[in-house]
């Protein structure tokens, strides 16, 4: 099991070396002048420039700006000049990571028990309803669905609060419109699963125990059925973080999701490369994670990796 | 005993023997594989509907915009942000325009970037994953190190980087989703390749001497073809919603050209005053993937030989 | 007819079929027999001629629905089993009648543990402690021939080999030591060397244990090791039964004759061509009027495609169904090799 944690962290620390490396140039490349705004004056600029390195060579520039990374330092935002892209970062992230934690629970939790009841009453009314809620929640983008959450529940009716993040009944509607997509994917992929064990040889055996049909669901069936769901749960992760972009524009909130939207409309260069090195470390974590989830579920992937 | 209680004569006990006929009994006719793909799409009433459906579309996308008074980017202060009426069909958005025709410039564009995208993605994950899972070796590790990397990274970040630098528009667009969407065909390709290469049916065309070549084409294309096709069809909702999405954050279509990404952003803006204006892309973009789903689903059981005779 | 007196399992013309979406398919049309105690019996028969469905009948095992009994009686110790609900099964499933499936690679769950796996078979019952059950696992994997059972205990099913997951699957069925144990093909999917030791196996335990075994097999040199009497079926129906005796020395039903002839056998010439069953099963949607093996038999009469044969008895245990049993019929040497002989008289 170390010897395929140890694997998995090599190609990780790989991954985050090209990506930064790719960022770093491809944001080089880009048009436009993050210097354009008026608050900065020549001297500043002038300060700025050296501080940055734009006049070094580019190369010089990049193993600056490595060894930094590797001492923790992401540099300062240049269109905030005043702030450091840490502070901007370890500002808003409570705001994303909250909003994407409850999303997530929310998308997984129901969509498990919407999958798995879904699968045990197959064919009747019941599993028709859950169907045909998959089937919407996986047609309807998570900006649209945050929208007509908007709209509905908060303006018209006036159910929920509209925007922001002050409390509970505010993380409400967000996380619902963020987690939807997501509650339909886990709910159609689970009861696809279910169906297809309970075709499985071993289903039989456990009938021919004598033992009861609520154990042969809990243990032989969802044991096995849920595999598929921990695979796509990397990519899910993935989706709720980029997510956070439209749900936090659309609900006001001040995570991440905005300063990135933001960073790059206004080409300011570390603060891209920062949190793209942020966005990136994370997703890997959570890909790594997930990796020793299922490692943790299914024996077969723990003892073949010793 | 030798006593019946049946009524049977003497002369139906004559040795008659074997009935070559009787004894090999088949149950249905068998149809070509296409054929039978094609009879199972049109049996699953949903997937066929959604096929309708789509095509529908695609032909309201061409010929709407040719046969409306209105053009795409018409501007009329006086109708501006109306709902459905006799005149606009679809009602008009903020600066007059006619709802309707936008909406089928906007399938012109978000329609074909979708297949295209799509299209392009498979061709290239295809072509690669079908070398990587033929050949192995090398090649596929270098390519798998490739993936990883790529997969590592969140797509979406990829693709605003791209735009960014690629400036918006329609071709950008689709570099930035080819460039990060070709990866899913490939492992897939590679994966389906390398299973049947090992199964006993290739084998046995080696062992009878068919080259290299032949084997590719007769035996593991064919088979791998129907879960392609399906992919296809399954890849293009995500490559909508990708246009959707960097257009509504403002990287994709730039205004005044349309895609239901733009109508969407632009909706969404008015959501207070003229709720239509987003709804209306809304829903065509909903109906699409809900109809490109279930046509991806409706093939994938079509052309699962095992489901014959379920139906 | 048979002896009541030692039977435990009394199955009297059982038909089941299942419902599809192309039709309703009899996959069990009237079949009756008994088990005693004791006693090895065997089903011999191509795939497709219900055995399996008939075996998995006796312990509701079938998925109903689609399944359904469309008459017949099954009683195990005089207790009717076709209209017991679930729950009373489970009463009887693995402590009374165990099974042990055909392919061990697919027949237990990857993410459990082995020796959990047979503790199941405890599970919910009454009056037995954790540590019981624990050492009649252990000692049921030494019976069955694992060594180092505790260490097997806490493996996974990937982890064993092919012969050792079978011999997991029949500690799962002896565990609670049933009174019969359904053995469907239990070795078809093993190799040769692997099916002597699990055939081995099982007789010894059967003499230990003096359990019945229902033995479904389509291969005859199983039967000849292993049963006291054997049933053969086709078509969903009983074609014969016997003693493995009358049924190899005495055959009396053409289908038995041509399952014989089609084995090679040491005494088999090498030159001498073997002689398979022309032809395929019949479709069990539409099953043929008549006897089902009318279309592939050398002798079959217009009688045999007009009616369904009745039962003729043979001896106190020789059962066959078959109109050549008829006063009417010509009588035929059915285990000849040239049946032209035969044919012409």
């Amino acid at each position: 099991m170390g010897k395929y944690i140890a694997k998995r962290m090599l190609i990780s620390l790989v991954t985050i070396w090209v990506l930064v490396t790719v960022v770093f140039f491809l944001v080089r490349a880009l048009p436009g002048d993050p210097f354009a705004g008026d608050k900065i004056t020549p001297t500043i600029k002038a300060n700025l420039n050296a501080y940055y390195g734009f006049d070094k060579p580019l190369f010089e520039q990049y193993t600056t700006y490595l060894g930094n990374l590797v001492k923790g330092d992401l540099g300062y935002s240049m269109k905030y000049p005043n702030q450091t892209v840490n502070s901007l970062l370890t500002g808003a992230f409570p705001y994303s990571a909250d909003l994407g934690i409850r999303a997530l629970c929310l998308a997984v939790s129901v969509g498990l028990v919407f999958g798995i009841i879904s699968a045990l009453n197959r064919g009747n009314k019941i599993d028709l309803l859950f169907v045909i809620v998959a089937v919407i929640g996986t047609s309807v983008p998570d900006f649209i669905m945050g929208a007509l959450l908007q709209h509905f529940f908060a303006i018209k009716w006036g159910l929920l609060p509209i925007a922001q993040y002050k409390g509970f009944s505010y993380t409400i509607l967000p996380s619902i419109g963020l987690g939807f997509y997501t509650m339909a994917t886990v709910s159609r992929i689970m009861r696809a699963s279910m169906l297809e064990v309970v075709q499985q040889d071993y289903i039989k055996t456990a009938r021919s125990k004598g033992i009861s049909k609520f154990r042969i669901t809990w243990k032989h069936q969802i044991r096995n059925a849920i595999m598929p769901v921990i695979t796509i749960m990397g990519p899910t992760v993935a989706a709720v973080l980029t997510g956070t972009f439209v749900i936090e524009s659309i609900f006001a909130i001040p995570g991440l999701g905005k300063y990135y939207v933001e960073s790059v409309q206004n080409y300011d260069y570390t603060l891209i490369l920062g949190m793209t090195v942020f966005y990136g470390v994370f997703l890997i974590l959570a890909n790594m994670i997930v990796d020793i989830l299922y490692g943790v579920v299914d024996p077969r992937i723990r003892i073949a990796g010793k | 005993m030798s006593e019946t209680t049946k009524t049977v004569s003497r002369d139906q006990f004559k040795i008659l023997g074997k009935s070559v006929e009787k004894m090999e009994s088949i149950a249905r006719p068998s149809l070509t594989f296409w054929k039978e793909v094609w009879r199972r799409i049109r049996l699953n009433r949903v997937a066929y509907f959604s096929l309708i459906l789509l095509v529908a579309y695609v032909l309201l996308a061409i010929i709407a915009p040719l046969v409306s008074p209105y053009k795409f980017d018409q501007q009329d202060a006086s109708a501006m942000r109306e709902g459905f009426s006799a005149a606009h069909w679809l009602g008009t958005d903020n600066l007059g325009r006619d709802l309707w025709v936008r909406v089928w410039m906007g399938a012109r564009v978000s329609l074909a970037i979708g297949f295209i995208a799509a299209i392009i993605n498979s061709v290239i994950g295809t072509i690669l994953g079908g070398f990587c899972g033929f050949y192995g070796g090398k090649l596929d590790m270098l390519v798998m190190r490739i993936i990883d990397v790529i997969y590592g990274i969140p797509s979406l970040i990829v693709c605003i980087l791209v735009m960014v630098v690629l400036g918006p528009g329609i071709q950008s667009l689709i570099v930035a989703m080819v460039v990060v969407g070709w990866t899913g065909t490939c492992r897939f390709t590679r994966g389906e390749v390398y299973r049947i290469k090992e199964q006993d049916f290739v084998a046995a065309a080696r062992v009878m001497g068919e080259p290299t070549f032949k084997i590719i084409i007769r035996e593991i294309i064919p088979n791998i073809m129907g879960l392609l096709i399906t992919n296809l069809t399954m890849a293009i909702p995500g490559a909508i919603f990708q246009e959707a999405f960097l257009s509504y954050i403002g990287l994709g279509i730039a205004p005044p050209n349309a895609s239901w990404g733009v109508l969407a952003k632009e909706g969404a803006k008015m959501l207070q005053v003229a709720p239509h204006m987003l709804f209306v892309p809304a829903f065509f973009i909903c109906t699409t993937v809900l109809a490109l789903n279930q046509l991806g689903n409706g093939m994938r059981d079509a052309f699962d030989p095992k489901l014959r005779g379920t139906e | 007819m048979d002896d009541t007196k030692n039977n435990i399992l009394e199955i009297n013309h059982v038909e089941f079929s299942f419902r599809t979406y192309g039709g309703t398919v009899k996959s069990v049309r009237d079949v009756s027999f008994n088990v005693r105690e004791g006693e090895v019996l065997g089903i011999v028969g191509e795939s497709g001629c219900g055995k399996s469905v008939t075996a998995q009948c006796i312990l509701r095992l079938n998925p109903e629905p689609p399944g359904f009994f469309e008459g017949g009686s099954i009683k195990y110790r005089g207790e009717e089993i076709t209209t017991k609900k679930d729950k009373e099964m489970r009463k009887i499933r693995g402590m009374e009648i165990g099974f042990i499936f055909q392919d061990p690679m697919t027949s237990l769950n990857p993410t459990m543990k082995v020796g959990r796996q047979i503790e199941e078979v405890f599970v919910g019952r009454e009056n037995i402690s954790r540590k019981e059950v624990k050492q009649k696992t252990l000692e049921i994997l030494q019976l069955v021939g694992i060594n180092e059972p505790e260490r097997r205990y806490n493996q996974y099913p990937h982890e064993l080999s092919g012969g050792m997951k079978q011999r997991v699957m029949i500690a799962i069925a002896l565990v609670g030591r049933p009174s019969i144990i359904i053995a469907d093909e239990p070795t078809t999917s093993l190799d040769v060397t692997i099916e002597a030791q699990i055939l081995d196996l099982l007789k010894e335990l059967q003499q230990k244990t003096h359990t019945s075994i229902i033995m479904i097999t389509h291969d005859l040199g199983v039967i000849a090791k292993m049963c006291d009497r054997v049933i053969v079926m086709y078509g969903g129906k009983i074609m014969e039964k016997g003693t493995a005796e009358e049924i190899f020395y005495e055959t009396a039903h053409p289908y038995t004759a041509g399952l014989i002839k089609s084995i090679a056998t040491l005494d088999t010439d090498r030159n001498q061509a073997l002689v398979p069953i022309e032809g395929t099963p019949p479709d069990l949607f539409s099953p043929p009027h008549g006897c089902p093996f009318a279309a592939r038999c050398d002798f079959a009469m217009q009688v045999c495609y007009d009616d369904l044969p009745e039962e003729y008895r043979l001896s106190d245990e020789h059962v066959t169904t078959c109109w050549l049993q008829h006063e009417y019929a010509p009588k035929v040497a059915i285990m000849m090799r040239e049946i032209e002989e035969a044919a012409h008289e």
